[in-house]
């Protein structure tokens, strides 16, 4: 069991240094002398912004950033104090030192955001039942909660499951210690404070008004320096691999990074009005601005939500189910396939608009293209089991993960049917939308991160197994039937408003005013709320059963099969 | 602006094609060779793989 090894050489406590820790002829490394500096001049101009700001969320910004500056200059050097004179070795008896500090940090965020995040779709759902929940406040409108939803589900739960995932899965199929000292800790917490200046943002109602793109122009900068050191570390692991092979699940993360950051790029180029003020302009107008968004916004469903957790699937299945890949060929064929098809399918979402219709039209047939790869890969994941069925129906983890592969298959069976245009022209503007796009974030996004959770916190903490699988179990039925709620009420509801938008009176009058198709969907708007509440109980019991894991006093010994649960018998 | 997009359209109609189909036969040889039969095999059980 490498996991032993795990925490080997990771940071230790503040305080007083340890006894018997060898300190003789130590110096300070360039990065932590560098990064501390750069850390004290950030802070200072901060503070100098949040005094020259005549914007008073702007003003808490540079605070908060000031702040956040100042405590890392503080536990970088306090670290660099506490530490041996020798860096972390990468490699202790033959064996690779791995460095899980940063993994177990990600995924204890994701649980801690992807509980927020619920908790914030259900107060939203309500919202919409219910409009005096808005409070008539400006901070609890359902403009500025639901991109505070999305955020967090998406960047803050999913982008914590993705970035942790991701470390875990490089080291172990690279058999090499995660690269740089202090790098890895750098994405890991500057991406949460990334989060943390987004979501606050939202509430104070600072925003460019793009969607899944919302956060301004010093927020998106911040990110884009984050997340290159992430492809830095992440790039120069893989350089150090003890494997001649890369495996096919870094593949897909890579294709992740490198286009998230392409696609950060691309719609964010914006120009700041001062660097006084929140605000910024984008330097393209109409329509233009509309296909970059659209292709940055397909493309963030495409590569953060589908080739990142496609990398999740080809690791963590195969790990849980102790069979290989199905097929090695096919994961090939259907990781290139998926990444040079998907990147042309973002017209899609402005069908009917000023967008020239041969763009619509290209968009729409990139889309159904990507019925093949998609599919390619469910099957991929789904056959990866042949011999190991009988696993489903006594580990829940497992379940969770086929079940999501299923949802996979499903929601891009859907995503490519409502892409046509005859179909988009009923389903555009509707909560068919929102209900495809939740059979994908609830039902495979969620749940193949919620399984490679269960997954990873007995891995990282070595413990036997989890606390209890039987809560897994309820974790499960319960979250179904919450998504089963949630898409038919929306399947329901939008095309009951499609047709009532389009329905005409025998002299040519709309049959409906607005108002009364809103009315119309009161009743789905509970169903779908109750299903969110569903979701959510599910979420709390999975935190509970985390916690309960980590705080077990029962570690698993060096030969116990861990890969091989206790498990319980199928209800 | 109707020559720019015929010029490109016809671009990506002959070019791009060739480009696209290009491509995807070198990934489909890559991925069928059978002379890479027993890397992908091996590739195939790296996650089960302990250290």
């Amino acid at each position: 069991m490498t996991q032993l090894h795990s925490s080997a050489g990771e940071g230790r406590g503040s305080g007083a240094t340890e006894p018997g820790v060898d300190q003789s002829g130590k110096k300070m490394t360039f990065g932590e002398g560098g990064l501390a500096f750069v850390f004290a001049v950030l802070s200072l101009s901060c503070i100098t912004v949040a005094a020259k700001t005549h914007d008073a969320a702007y003003a808490f910004h540079a605070y908060l950033s000031a702040f956040a500056s100042l405590a890392a200059v503080f536990v970088i050097l306090n670290r660099y104090v506490d530490r041996p004179a020798a860096l972390p070795a990468r490699e202790i008896d033959g064996k690779p030192n791995y460095n899980f500090g940063p993994v177990k940090f990600a995924t204890i965020a994701a649980m801690f955001w992807g509980i927020a995040g619920f908790l914030v779709g259900v107060i939203i759902a309500f919202q919409l039942a219910f409009p005096w929940l808005n409070l008539d406040l400006p901070w609890t409108a359902f403009g500025r909660l639901r991109p505070l939803h999305t955020s967090a589900v998406i960047f803050a739960f999913g982008g914590n499951v993705l970035i942790g995932t991701s470390f875990y899965v490089v080291q172990r199929t690279s058999r090499a210690r995660l690269a740089g000292y202090l790098a890895p800790w750098f994405v890991v917490l500057g991406y949460n404070f990334f989060i943390v200046i987004a979501g606050t943002g939202y509430l104070l109602g600072i925003t460019q008004s793009k969607e899944y793109a919302e956060p301004e122009w010093y927020a998106d900068l911040w990110l884009t320096v984050v997340w290159v050191t992430y492809l830095l570390v992440y790039l120069a692991t893989l350089w150090r691999r003890q494997e001649p092979h890369i495996y096919v699940a870094n593949w897909f993360y890579l294709a992740f990074i490198v286009t998230i950051a392409m696609l950060h790029l691309g719609n964010n180029a914006s120009i700041p009005v001062s660097v006084f003020s929140p605000k910024s302009y984008i330097v393209w107008s109409g329509v233009q601005d509309a296909m970059v968004q659209w292709w940055y916004g397909h493309n963030a469903v495409g590569f953060f939500l589908t080739a990142g957790f496609l990398a999740i699937m080809y690791y963590f299945i195969p790990k849980r189910a102790d069979r290989p890949v199905y097929s090695y060929r096919l994961s090939i064929i259907h990781f290139w396939a998926l990444i040079f098809i998907y990147i042309w399918a973002g017209p899609h979402h402005l069908h009917y608009t000023a967008l020239p219709d041969w763009a619509q039209t290209l968009g729409m047939t990139f889309s159904i293209i990507l019925w093949m790869p998609s599919w390619g890969g469910m099957i991929n994941g789904l056959m990866t089991l042949s011999g190991a069925w009988d696993k489903l129906r006594t580990d829940p983890v497992l379940r969770m993960m086929v079940v999501s592969v299923a949802f996979y298959g499903m929601s891009t069976f859907e995503g490519p049917l409502m892409s046509v245009k005859s179909v988009n022209s009923l389903s555009h503007y509707t909560d068919w939308t929102i209900g495809h796009v939740h059979s994908g974030a609830l039902g495979w996004v969620a749940y193949i991160s919620f399984g490679a959770i269960y997954c990873l916190v007995p891995w990282l903490w070595q413990k036997r197994e989890l606390y209890s699988l039987r809560l897994v179990n309820w974790h499960f039925w319960i979250s179904t039937i919450g998504i089963v709620f949630y898409i038919s009420a929306m399947w329901v509801a939008g095309i009951l408003q499609g047709l009532m938008w389009r329905a005409y009176t025998s002299l040519g009058f709309l049959e409906y005013s607005f108002i009364e198709t809103v009315e119309a969907m009161h009743p789905f708007y509970i169903i779908r709320a109750l299903g969110g509440v569903l979701f959510l109980v599910g979420g709390l019991i999975m935190a509970f059963n985390i916690f309960m894991t980590i705080r077990q006093p029962e570690t698993a010994e060096a030969d116990t099969g861990a890969r091989n649960p206790s498990l319980v018998p199928a209800e | 602006m109707n020559e720019t997009y015929r010029a490109l359209a016809e671009f990506a109609q002959t070019w791009g094609l060739l480009y696209f189909v290009g491509i995807f036969l070198c990934v489909l040889a890559y991925a069928l060779s059978p002379r890479r039969g027993k890397q992908f095999e091996e590739a195939a059980r790296m996650p089960l793989r302990e250290d």
